[in-house]
């Protein structure tokens, strides 16, 4: 009784604590706001926010420092499921959502949309087949689960294994977007941007554990989320006159749709875009043969110089002519990489296509091959979501079963509040782009396109090709990244706003590395350091290696993002099929299937990676390098199926190897049958108990 | 131990709640996705509906679900007595 008067209180108390903090934060932003009036700059406006929430978070992690096991792997085993739903929330939600997200959904349009839907319906899966059951089992780490399951340290180093893969490509690239973040908004180096995130990072999950990453993502969510929808709210009240645009921008949407045909239609569009088909033509066509085109390409230059300085013609077409050659390239390599960029402008000839047509494509067969991509990406980052160790961690750490099934609504409540958002924003922004920027003079641009323009042109790029002044849709090339980072100021916002976004990006990008490093690090402290190399360890002992070896992991982790890895999407959506192949179908069967046995799970879940990563390696041009695969593509793709995808075939290929090795070699123990009767049930009398202290 | 038949019965009716649940979410994710194109012909709340549900309508359906499998697990919990020492 004392135990549940406890429970109610501390729930009471930590939403005081947060509601306090809540506020406490938008008076702070408040604050800035009216600095800024009073001429406060904004590079101290970047600072204050960088300094003062990275040193907020420090402080969580001071105030949560422990070296129990049971605080430092599950946070006591006592977060509410409200407060794990948010922090779930943060763990999830990484630079890549915050950030990227809603340029994705600017740019494929309906296509882009595989995510939203992928990223969140996950959650059913882990809320009906995991979330319950692995909380009722009540240890550490899901490898944990593989090895009192199905036995014997193989399939425990094998989960193990996964973990650390998966986990580790993901850290990267949030460790990346930290680096990113804090350069762009601070002008510090990316280098150092880097290691004052790993910072951040390191001050809460190394003294703390899971008990300080926590409560420190709790903190972050309330942040991420005042940062994402602030602008968005602005600017839908600009557009549609309500609060909440996520539910009236189906007007805004037939506005593009409109704005859409008129721009396929324009002369001056058509005019652009056929420049750009010649140019791709013509470099196609000098590139069958670069030496002679280069040498005609320049001849035929020097021949109109000579002839218009021959003629007397006025000093201005002679000095053009003069530059023309000069601009010429040097020599023929120089020409061909000219003429290979060129290629690429084939690109920008089409129109644009609309965007809430789902799977565009030039034929029928295009089209479907479209669609089954589309389901693709929607089922391995579904499957992924309920894969994903960071993830499935946090269930550990509420009390009970009851609030474990509570917390999966709230992590997904939470997470939904922001990707319902990211396509509104997305379409929001394509008006402003498709209404404002198209058929404004380059003499006014709009204030944001000008300021972004200069900032960082990888984001924004308008060049004047057709020389009329006037900017079209085809003569803007525009990053991702851009939507979400210019949002505050395409709704005429303060920059205090845009200090506030990088804020919410920052924390991110900062809980989702957290929690990843704990799972990589709790993957070697706990299943190889206590569990496979010395079981007599004490706590305090077991404890400091997890702590020493994420300190290690975090560095090595800093040194790979600071060598700007490419290929940042494709890794991420590797690490989901990765996951969904390995350890959905083990953990499942595990829990629903008490005949699975040893033998099934390790040769399901090696044939599962194994297939996932032999398809990505013959069907990846990066990784086709890499192991030097010299057959054609098209031999190794199944039904046009992208390697982003392969979890597609990796996934039902894991479960099928299970069921057959596990029906041809003997069934499992009795006490296995008993552990899988003791996870199906909330509460038995007399039941055994698995749960660790 | 030996599981009672109201055990028995207290795990088909978890199975059975399960595979409706399922059988939702199959049709929201991955019919819906198959016949976006057609259903984007048809206009909901000013959105073409393919549009509509892949960006918010199945997501709110996603949410629905996983609130509705809590609230009824936890009740049959308490049905069939096999509910956790009341903590909260």
């Amino acid at each position: 009784m004392s135990q549940a008067f406890s429970q109610v209180s501390f729930t009471q108390q930590l939403k005081k604590y947060y509601a306090v903090y809540a506020g406490g934060f938008i008076a702070f932003v408040l604050l800035l706001a009216v600095a800024e009036q009073m001429g406060l700059s904004r590079k101290y406006i970047g600072y204050a926010f960088l300094f003062s929430t990275i040193g907020l978070y420090a402080l969580i992690g001071i105030m949560s420092r422990t070296v129990e096991v049971a605080e430092y792997y599950v946070a006591g085993r006592r977060v509410p499921a409200f407060f794990n739903g948010m922090a779930t929330g943060a763990d999830w939600m990484s630079a890549a959502s915050f950030i990227g997200m809603a340029g994705t959904l600017y740019l494929s349009g309906f296509d882009g949309l595989a995510f939203v839907m992928g990223w969140t319906g996950g959650y059913v899966l882990v809320a009906l087949f995991l979330a319950p059951y692995l909380r009722k089992f009540g240890q550490f780490t899901i490898p944990d689960f593989l090895g009192a399951r199905y036995g014997g340290n193989i399939i425990r180093t094998l989960g193990m294994l996964s973990a650390i893969l998966c986990s580790f490509v993901y850290v990267v690239a949030q460790i990346y977007g930290v680096g990113l973040i804090t350069s762009r908004f601070t002008g510090l180096e990316f280098g150092i941007g880097v290691f004052v995130g790993l910072g951040g990072i390191l001050v809460c999950s190394f003294l703390g554990g899971m008990r300080a990453v926590t409560w420190t993502q709790v903190a972050q969510y309330i942040i991420l989320i005042i940062a994402y929808l602030t602008p968005v709210v602005w600017l839908g009240m600009k557009h549609t006159g309500i609060p909440v645009p996520q539910f009236a921008y189906g007007q805004t949407l037939q506005k593009i749709g409109e704005l859409e045909k008129k721009i396929t239609a324009d002369p001056k569009e058509v005019e652009v875009r056929n420049l750009f088909k010649d140019r791709a033509a013509a470099a196609n066509a000098a590139l069958k043969d670069p030496n002679k085109a280069y040498a005609e390409g320049k001849s035929a230059l020097e021949k109109k110089a000579a002839d218009l300085k021959a003629a007397n013609a006025p000093a201005d077409q002679v000095t053009a002519a003069e530059k023309a050659l000069a601009a010429y390239p040097k020599d023929v390599d120089n020409a061909k990489g000219q003429w290979n960029k060129d290629k690429g402008l084939a690109a920008r000839a089409a129109p644009p296509s609309p965007h809430a047509t789902p799977f565009p494509g030039k034929d029928e067969a295009a089209r479907n091959t479209a669609r089954l991509n589309f389901l693709g990406i929607v089922f391995c980052m579904m499957f992924g979501t309920a894969a994903l160790p960071h993830i499935l961690m946090r269930y550990y750490t509420t009390p009970n079963v009851r609030e474990a099934r509570q917390s999966v609504f709230w992590s997904l409540f939470f997470i939904f509040l922001l990707y319902f958002t990211a396509p509104t924003l997305a379409v929001l922004a394509k008006f402003e782009v498709y209404s404002n920027l198209v058929g404004s003079s380059f003499a006014s641009l709009p204030a944001w396109a000008a300021a972004w323009q200069v900032v960082d042109p990888t984001l924004l790029n308008i060049t004047d090709f057709n020389r009329d002044g006037i900017v079209q849709l085809a003569e803007i090339v525009l990053g991702g990244d851009i939507i979400v980072l210019a949002t505050p100021e395409i709704a005429g916002l303060p920059y205090v706003v845009s200090g506030l976004v990088a804020a919410g990006g920052l924390a991110a990008a900062l809980s989702t590395a957290d929690g990843l490093l704990l799972t990589i690090a709790n993957a070697l402290g706990h299943d190889l350091y206590y569990k496979m190399i010395d079981p007599h360890a004490s706590t305090a002992r077991r404890v400091s290696v997890s702590k020493a070896l994420l300190l290690v992991v975090a560095l090595i982790a800093a040194y790979t993002a600071s060598l700007k890895p490419g290929n940042i999407l494709f890794l991420v959506g590797a690490a989901f099929s990765l996951a969904a192949s390995s350890f959905f179908p083990a953990l499942v069967l595990g829990i629903f299937w008490k005949r699975a046995n040893k033998w099934g799970a390790i040769a399901g879940v090696s044939a599962g990676v194994g297939f996932c990563a032999y398809y990505m390696i013959t069907t990846y041009p990066f990784l086709r390098d890499l192991f030097g695969v010299t057959r054609p593509i098209s031999d190794f793709m199944i039904m046009g199926i992208n390697p982003i995808s392969a979890g597609v075939f990796g996934l039902p290929l894991g479960m099928a190897v299970i069921v057959i090795v596990s029906l041809l070699t003997p069934a499992p123990e009795k006490d296995v049958q008993e552990l899988v009767e003791h996870v199906r049930y909330p509460h038995l009398r007399g039941d055994i108990s698995t749960e660790a202290t | 131990m030996e599981l009672s038949a109201k055990h028995q019965e207290y795990w088909r009716k978890n199975l059975l709640i399960t595979a409706i649940l399922m059988v939702i979410w199959f049709i929201v994710t991955f019919v819906e996705g198959w016949y976006a194109r057609e259903l984007n012909s048809i206009t909901f709340l000013g959105f073409p509906l393919g549009f509509y549900m892949s960006a918010q309508g199945s997501l709110i359906i996603y949410v629905v679900i996983i609130w509705y499998y809590a609230r009824y697990m936890n009740k049959l919990d308490n049905e069939y007595n096999v509910q956790e020492e009341e903590l909260t």
